[in-house]
């Protein structure tokens, strides 16, 4: 059976990323997630289909995306502004005909071999800093079967592998992944189920159990939690997840990633309802006593990716 | 930094640069009075010790390293032998706003009635500008190429170990016994060698007296210093100048001394280009740093003093006052004198010692744009000093900069070098390779690659001023196909390259027979053995160079043509030629395709790439191996300085949607602003350029501070230098400053005096810079792993 290689719909690679596993990497973007984070930075990810960004900044009014919108969407006065969300194609002729790059398609489908050959260009980095690819989102694990067919080819390829996952998924498809992904960088935002289901929109306890699971199967996991002011770095907070943690069997490897506010523009370009303006990122004194805290659970405690 | 250097490193600053014509004066006099009655060596030689006999010297009230260029910091002398100023340089010197010089009413009284009514036509730049012929000044005049010893002598050149294991007295006994060798009888050449090793000799005893007058004055002062720590210092001041540089120097303080005085001696006997540089200095203090240590006599901290007010008399002498295209091509007071950390010994062993570190601390501490710094990385080299030298890089201060010592070794093996004087050879200048204490390796000027692709453009007419420079090559609308551009490009570039290189024959001979340089050729193998002068090929190796410019201007224009009027047909030649030159105007969408639509250099794009090596081999086909005049061959180089902006005055539009008048892109670096996939694509495709086919590349990256704020930042930097020179890169430097910061500083200039920037090979401070190259590294790309385009990462 020669099923066609499969495509997946990818929002950006970003290459030299420093921050997503060993070494230098190449960060692979899929579209798509479960989880409504409050303090979400990539909304691009969240939805599974294309979309139009528009940065109004860079838009001269030119007009000449208005003639080749086959449903006459973008109007000529004010050509900046976002198509009707419910309507548009996201056909992305727009976006081509923009001479300002104002208008861009968010999310292109790229087949795995494509997707595998831009990987590998950044091979003699990967080589001499021990990287490679990891893939992000979104939430990678929507697109469970490109991302398998993905994680194969590089293995392939002999590039190391990584996913960064929210861990919303369903067990065989968490489980399926760890023989062909070196290393899981695993997201746990807050233990407290009630909290998390506020914060993310989805339950907290199928995330818990897929990373006893992956640990069970032995998959090398490097916890990533992310940390707002006033929201998850609570001492409880912290506490939880040290207990969590050191309950596993051989995962000790915990990030505390700090929140940063630099992608509050993104929501506007996308139409979508702007982010909460009270997020802050803790204090550098509140990052280190978390670390410090955190360690006393016997952890590997990094603060940043 | 101690209250002493604080103190030296202050005046230093303070110090304005101006102009003293002690020199120009002495020089005059001394030419009317002995004119006739000597061989140009002898002559050449008289005169350098005269000069160190009477100009006048210097000891600050601080200094523990002594002697001046000038008679005091900052005064910087000139050659009128070579450059005779005009009045009317004087006053620009005098009033311009950037690389100012102060030019006192007496300086201008002495050029007026002395110096120039001597010199005029009588120096050499006037009768180099008098003996070559019109086409050359056409193609000069239109900034095809510039002339690097049209106002300065060749030098580019470094010191080796010599001088820490000899003094003058021993080179004048290799000077008797070269002298012993020579055959008068049998050999017609035997004569001039005799003068040359004549004039050597002199020299040697100019070195030895030039000393001994700052013994005396050491020893005057201590007499007259009622503070006993300040006595006790001059008089070990006097102690040292009475034993270097006539003997070889015994311990770390002596050994800093008599590179200064050989400096000092090189950049008074002639004002040869990048000054002299000190090569390997780690590796030449490590064994007086060792015995000293042993012996107690030093510590760490008084090795750090002695270093950091040598640091400080490097940055005490200003380049020589530059006029016209020198002043355009190389817009700075920096000299280029240039320090190499770390690399190899000529056994092949890490050259990584105590004092290597020592001195990346001095580097840290001093921030001052003169002496400039590099780090050698070979695959021997420690990672942590990699790391070391990438925390002081994360300063922002673009120094050190980094270099392949295996590369280098890779370009001196190509060029014939014995592997030995590979691995002893380094970088000086901006990025230039070159056998150190062995090697006279030339810059003859720089080369407008661009300029060449507009001239194919309009059938050898440049469009500037409408007058034919060029060969006829074909309107470009009757080009049926790209392999037509291809061979117009080629043979307009060989013209200029010929034409070239025909002046520079002309002009080297003229440096041979009438500019010889003894005291040069006395620390330079293999000048006294052959008896020949370091400017008429003495050296063991002579190589001439000639650096290309704006080679990523020329691939993302010949990309752009071949895909939108050949491949795709999108655009005709003619609708292209009038949108060149109309700069655009009126024709958004044609600039559009060409600017947002076409492959680029530095993205990793191998259609670009495959470009870029066609326009590189044709260069290197054009320029390396051909016979200089000092029984050398020529070479090529890719690096600018300022010139990418002098030469982008004078052209036109080109075919990437870069507009008239504005910069080209600088060295192998990138089109400004046009590296959109960030560091590793840069990387990937300034390595597909084969730099083991050049003495020099240079590469100019600007980090987001935020890269290299944290160990990890400092860790994934090294690997990023260790990829690319496993990739076979030549160079890389960094600039680590945020584009905010630098246009803050262009608004505020008052605020920001001390920012220093990393501009094309060297370091300078940002508000020196004229507008146009402050807009340049503004616009040169800033990467950041999650700074552009916007962030995809919450946290990080």
């Amino acid at each position: 059976m020669h099923e066609p290689p499969p495509a997946g719909l990818v929002f950006d690679i970003q290459r030299y990323s420093i921050h997503d596993g060993p070494g230098i990497r190449t960060t692979v973007f899929l579209k798509g997630c479960s989880l409504r984070c409050t303090w979400c930075h990539n909304p691009e990810g969240l939805s599974p289909r294309p979309e139009i960004r528009v940065i109004e900044a860079r838009c001269d009014r030119c007009g000449a995306c208005a003639p080749v919108c086959p449903l006459g969407l973008t109007v000529g006065e004010g050509a900046w502004q976002l198509p009707d969300g419910e309507r548009c194609l996201r056909c992305g002729r727009c976006a081509d005909a923009c001479p300002t790059g104002a208008r861009t398609l968010v999310g292109r489908s790229v087949a795995v071999d494509e997707l595998t050959a831009t990987i590998a260009r950044d091979r003699p980095f990967y080589d001499e800093s021990g990287g490679g690819v990891t893939f992000s989102g979104g939430e990678p694990l929507t697109q469970a079967a490109f991302l398998r067919a993905s994680l194969l080819a590089a293995r392939e390829a002999a590039i190391h592998t990584a996913v960064d996952t929210s861990g919303f998924a369903a067990r065989r498809t968490v489980l399926a992944l760890a023989p062909v992904t070196d290393l899981f960088l695993y997201d746990l935002k807050t233990l407290n189920p009630a909290r998390h289901r506020q914060l993310t929109g989805v339950p907290l306890e199928p995330i818990v159990a897929n990373l006893r699971a992956l640990d069970r199967a032995g998959a090398d996991v490097w916890i990533r939690a992310p940390l707002v002011a006033g929201l998850n770095d609570g001492d409880a907070d912290i506490a939880a997840l040290g207990r969590l943690v050191a309950g596993l069997r051989h995962t000790r490897r915990v990030h505390l990633l700090p929140y940063h506010g630099l992608g509050a523009d993104k929501y506007e370009r996308l139409g979508r309802a702007p982010q909460r303006p009270d997020l802050v990122a803790p204090s550098a004194e509140a990052m280190a006593r978390s670390a410090a805290r955190l360690s006393g659970f016997g952890l590997d405690v990094h603060i940043g990716g | 930094m101690n209250p002493r250097i604080e103190r030296l490193r202050e005046a230093s600053l303070a110090a304005e640069p101006s102009l003293s014509a002690e020199r120009a004066v002495f020089m005059t006099r001394f030419h009317e009075s002995h004119l006739g009655k000597y061989s140009p060596p002898i002559m050449r030689a008289l005169a350098f010790e005269q000069l160190c006999r009477e100009k006048t010297i210097w000891i600050g009230p601080d200094d523990l390293i002594v002697g001046e260029r000038g008679p005091a910091p900052k005064a910087t002398p000139t050659f009128p032998e070579l450059t005779c100023h005009s009045l009317d340089d004087l006053r620009i010197l005098h009033e311009r706003p950037k690389t100012r010089y102060d030019v006192s009413p007496e300086v201008v009284g002495a050029y007026r009635d002395e110096v120039i009514p001597y010199w005029r036509d009588r120096s050499l730049r006037d009768r180099i500008f008098a003996m070559l012929p019109a086409a050359w000044h056409a193609a000069y005049g239109a900034g095809i190429f510039t002339e690097f010893l049209e106002q300065r002598a060749p030098g580019h050149t470094v010191a080796d170990g010599k001088i820490y294991a000899k003094g003058m007295i021993d080179f004048k006994e290799d000077i008797a016994r070269a002298r012993n060798r020579l055959d008068l009888l049998g050999d017609p050449t035997a004569p001039n060698r005799l003068e040359e090793l004549r004039a050597m000799e002199i020299a040697a005893d100019a070195a030895i007296v030039f000393a001994e007058r700052h013994a005396a004055l050491a020893r005057a002062m201590a007499d007259q210093t009622v503070d006993p720590a300040r006595r006790a210092e001059l008089v070990r001041i006097a102690e040292v100048c009475s034993w270097v540089p006539a003997h070889a120097p015994r311990d770390f303080h002596e050994a800093l001394q008599t590179y200064w005085f050989c400096h000092l001696a090189v950049i008074t006997e002639l004002n040869g280009w990048d000054a002299y540089s000190p090569g390997h200095l780690d590796q030449h203090l490590e064994t007086f740093y060792r015995a000293g240590m042993a012996d107690g006599t030093l510590t760490r901290e008084t090795a750090r003093e002695l270093l950091e007010c040598l640091f400080v008399k490097f940055n005490n002498q200003p380049a020589p006052a530059k006029v016209g295209v020198t002043n355009a091509e190389s817009g700075t007071y920096q000299d280029f004198a240039n320090i190499n950390l770390g690399g190899v010994h000529r056994d092949g062993s890490d050259g990584v010692s105590d004092v290597s570190y020592l001195l990346l601390e001095v580097i840290e501490e001093m921030q001052l744009i003169q002496p400039s710094t590099n780090v050698q990385i070979s695959r021997k080299t420690p990672e942590g000093f990699l790391a070391a030298a990438c925390r002081v890089i994360r300063r922002g201060l673009g120094f050190p900069s980094v270099f392949s010592t295996d590369t280098v070794i890779a370009e001196m093996l190509r060029q014939g070098k014995s592997i030995e004087d590979a691995r002893e050879a380094g970088t000086s200048g901006c990025v230039e390779a070159g056998a150190f204490g062995k090697e006279a390796y030339i810059l003859t000027g720089y080369f407008n690659l661009p300029k060449i692709l507009e001239l194919t453009l309009h059938d050898g007419v440049d469009p500037r001023t409408g007058t034919r420079i060029g060969p006829a090559t074909g309107d470009p609308r009757s080009f049926t196909s790209w392999g037509d551009l291809e061979r117009a490009w080629l043979t307009q570039l060989r013209h200029f390259i010929d034409l070239k290189i025909a002046g520079n024959q002309r002009i080297e001979r003229l440096y041979a027979d009438e500019m010889p340089a003894p005291f040069l050729s006395l620390i330079t193998d293999d000048c006294i053995a052959r008896g020949v002068d370091y400017n008429a090929g003495g050296a063991r190796y002579n190589t001439s160079y000639i650096q290309g410019v704006g080679i990523g201007t020329l691939t993302d224009s010949l990309a752009a043509i071949r895909r939108h009027v050949f491949e795709r047909g999108a655009l005709s030649m003619d609708s292209l030629l009038a949108a060149l030159d109309s700069d655009f105007a009126g024709v958004g969408a044609v600039h559009r395709l060409l600017r947002d639509r076409s492959p680029r250099w530095g993205t990793d794009d191998d259609e670009a790439d495959d470009l870029m090596r066609f326009a590189f081999d044709a260069f290197f086909d054009a320029v390396d191996g051909r016979p200089n005049g000092r029984g050398g061959r020529y070479a090529i180089d890719m690096l600018p300085t300022t010139s990418h902006i002098y030469f982008g005055s004078l052209t036109g539009a080109t075919p990437d949607g870069r507009a008239a008048g504005a910069p080209l892109s600088e060295g192998i670096s990138p089109s400004q602003g046009m590296d959109t996939r960030g560091p590793t694509a840069v990387l990937l495709s300034a390595a597909r350029m084969d730099h083991v086919r050049t003495g020099g590349t240079l590469l100019n990256m600007k980090l987001s501070p935020g890269l290299v704020e944290d160990e990890l930042g400092i860790e994934k930097l090294g690997q990023l230098i260790r990829t690319y020179f496993r990739l076979g890169g030549h160079h890389i430097q960094f600039n680590v400053v945020r584009g905010d910061t630098l246009r803050e500083a262009q608004a505020h200039p008052e605020a920001h005096r001390d920012l220093i920037v990393r501009v094309a090979g060297y370091s300078d401070y940002f508000c020196d810079l004229s507008r146009s190259l402050q807009d340049e590294i503004i616009a040169r790309t800033e990467h950041g792993s999650m700074a552009m385009p916007p962030p995809n990462h919450p946290f990080g």
